[in-house]
């Protein structure tokens, strides 16, 4: 598949943004360790929506037809891709509310009401990112992408840029740390073995040019092969679905993608605390944990193999 | 209703006129123009709602080419309908046509995505995904004589390799090819049922080649005037 650069940032920001949203609620529900302070409270909102709305805004850029974009919620029945915009819009005064509510009684005073707000927005963030996971997951088409992993892998992977954010945001106020460090570092372990497990689904090829083919034409027993495709030139479809990349390249960018996105932040954030300067590293491993994660989504663009390729000589997908 | 194509690849000689066909009437119809991107540049391109692909199977003197066009299939669970987030993409409850409405797409090409026959392609130009409308704007004009009511696809084919139907009624041309020569439908492992299909090339005649059998004396004696000849 074409990697769309504009696709690729709405899916690595926003994906950050609902996880930094889902785990800010989530510390306000649970309480555990840390409390906020208002502050503290409202800057990483305030992130986390410009991260995400960010995403949405550059979603937008790959309609051929934007000025019809409003329309994009109307098949909600159906459609992921209709679900996901449509929760994210109705996202929009839902938090507007719970963050105007937590502003009038920051000390919690009605316990339950806030306790049930806050674990309501930690489900809606996390169901939206389980929505954009399943606009690729829902292809029948796209084996690579049609494994529930990949609606996994964009949970695990937003709330750990997340989370990552919401670190460096509390080492900057100066909070206790170390015990949100500790599940913070298990975290990118589990997102990280996740993704290993999601590589490992989709390693072997599922269709092949005798599926495509041998049920209209009956070839049973020999290899079909196809000599010619109907066109001279490139089309729509090999423009889109023809996207070939060197095994080598695709190797070197996993490579990146786990050792810059996965293990250095890892490492980075596991020292963070025996070093002076510790905001630096903070912002460093924030810095190659996003850059690792757009070398991450553009291997899941670049490795998927849509089966219409076997219609223009592939023989496997 | 439900209206599909039957093409028989026994008949279909890879000629490309369905192709040329549905591209020069298409592009004055309802969903046209079919764009055509640097039509007299070094690389043209442009859109077409069908395409003829050429295979191969077997080893000489074995082997056999089979010509496949290939268009939209008008699906039964069309997964390009169910994923198109706009409500652009549909399926006509009366005849089972699935369609895209120009006013309602945003061109976000899921449903390209969706498709694995290739039958969609974006114009770049409009912005708006086009798609094989099984003809809409023909077969239902009664100001065309009632036998030229079919696809521009089925009425150009010179060697009648399409045909085109209801499939629900039991005596159209469609019902009975499929019938007497087993319809076949293209990837039936992706569950998308498609509405049209496919005749299957029937075996081929196996023909015996003969081995001469010379005495050898009389062989001896040829092939050393053959290479007299050709010195």
């Amino acid at each position: 598949m074409h990697p769309a650069f504009s696709v690729i940032f709405f899916t690595v920001t926003s994906g950050a943004g609902y996880g930094l949203i889902s785990l800010l609620s989530l510390f306000q529900f649970s309480h555990y360790g840390i409390f906020l302070d208002k502050n503290t409270f409202f800057i990483t909102a305030a992130v986390a929506i410009s991260l995400f709305t960010m995403g949405l805004i550059s979603s937008t850029f790959h309609l051929a037809n934007p000025k019809n974009a409003w329309r994009a919620f109307m098949r909600f029945r159906t459609s992921w891709l209709a679900r996901e915009g449509l929760l994210a819009i109705l996202f929009y005064p839902l938090l507007f509310l719970y963050l105007y509510l937590t502003y009038i009684d920051f000390q919690i005073e009605n316990f339950f009401l806030m306790q049930f707000f806050s674990f309501i927005i930690f489900i809606f963030a996390v169901v939206i990112i389980y929505c954009t996971g399943m606009i690729y997951a829902c292809l029948k088409t796209i084996p690579q992408w049609n494994t529930f992993w990949t609606p996994i892998n964009y949970i695990s992977i937003g709330i750990f840029l997340g989370g990552l954010i919401f670190f460096f945001i509390l080492d900057l106020y100066n909070y206790e740390v170390s015990l949100y460090k500790s599940y913070l570092l298990f975290f990118i372990v589990i997102a990280f073995v996740l993704k290993v497990l999601y590589y490992f689904n989709i390693r072997t090829p599922r269709h092949n040019i005798g599926q495509a083919t041998n049920a209209a034409i009956k070839f049973k027993e020999t290899k079909v092969r196809l000599l010619d495709v109907g066109h001279t030139g490139g089309t729509f479809l090999t423009d889109e679905f023809g996207y070939k990349v060197a095994e080598k390249k695709l190797f070197r960018v996993k490579l990146f993608s786990m050792i810059g996105g996965f293990l250095m932040p890892f490492l980075l954030i596991y020292i963070h605390s025996f070093i002076y300067e510790n905001l630096v590293i903070c912002f460093m491993a924030i810095f190659l944990a996003f850059l690792g994660m757009v070398a991450e989504r553009w291997l899941f663009f670049a490795q998927a193999k849509h089966v219409v390729n076997l219609y223009h000589g592939s023989q496997q997908v | 209703m439900r209206l599909r194509l039957v093409v028989d690849l026994d008949k279909c000689v890879g000629c490309n006129a369905c192709a040329i066909a549905c591209k020069q009437w298409n592009t004055s119809g309802t969903s046209g123009s079919l764009t055509d991107y640097r039509p007299y540049g070094p690389d043209p391109s442009g859109v077409f709602f069908n395409r003829i692909r050429h295979y191969e199977t077997g080893l000489y003197p074995e082997s056999k080419t089979v010509h496949f066009p290939m268009s939209c299939m008008h699906c039964e669970e069309a997964a390009c309908v169910t994923v198109c987030p706009t409500g652009a993409s549909y399926k006509r409850e009366e005849d089972g046509i699935v369609l895209v409405d120009p006013e309602k797409c945003m061109g976000c090409n899921y449903c390209a995505w969706a498709c694995p026959y290739g039958a969609r392609e974006l114009d770049r130009e409009e912005g708006i995904m086009k798609k094989c409308t099984l003809c809409v704007d023909r077969i239902y004009d009664e100001n065309l004589p009632e036998d030229e009511r079919k696809p521009a696809c089925v009425m150009t084919c010179p060697t009648t390799a399409r045909y085109f139907g209801d499939f629900d009624d039991p005596f159209s041309d469609v019902s009975i090819a499929s019938k007497k020569r087993e319809g076949q439908e293209l990837f039936p492992e992706l569950g998308y049922k498609p509405v049209n299909q496919y005749l299957s090339p029937r075996n081929k005649v196996q023909i015996n080649q003969h081995q001469v059998n010379e005495p050898k004396q009389v062989k001896k004696v040829k092939d050393w005037v053959n290479k007299v000849v050709e010195l």
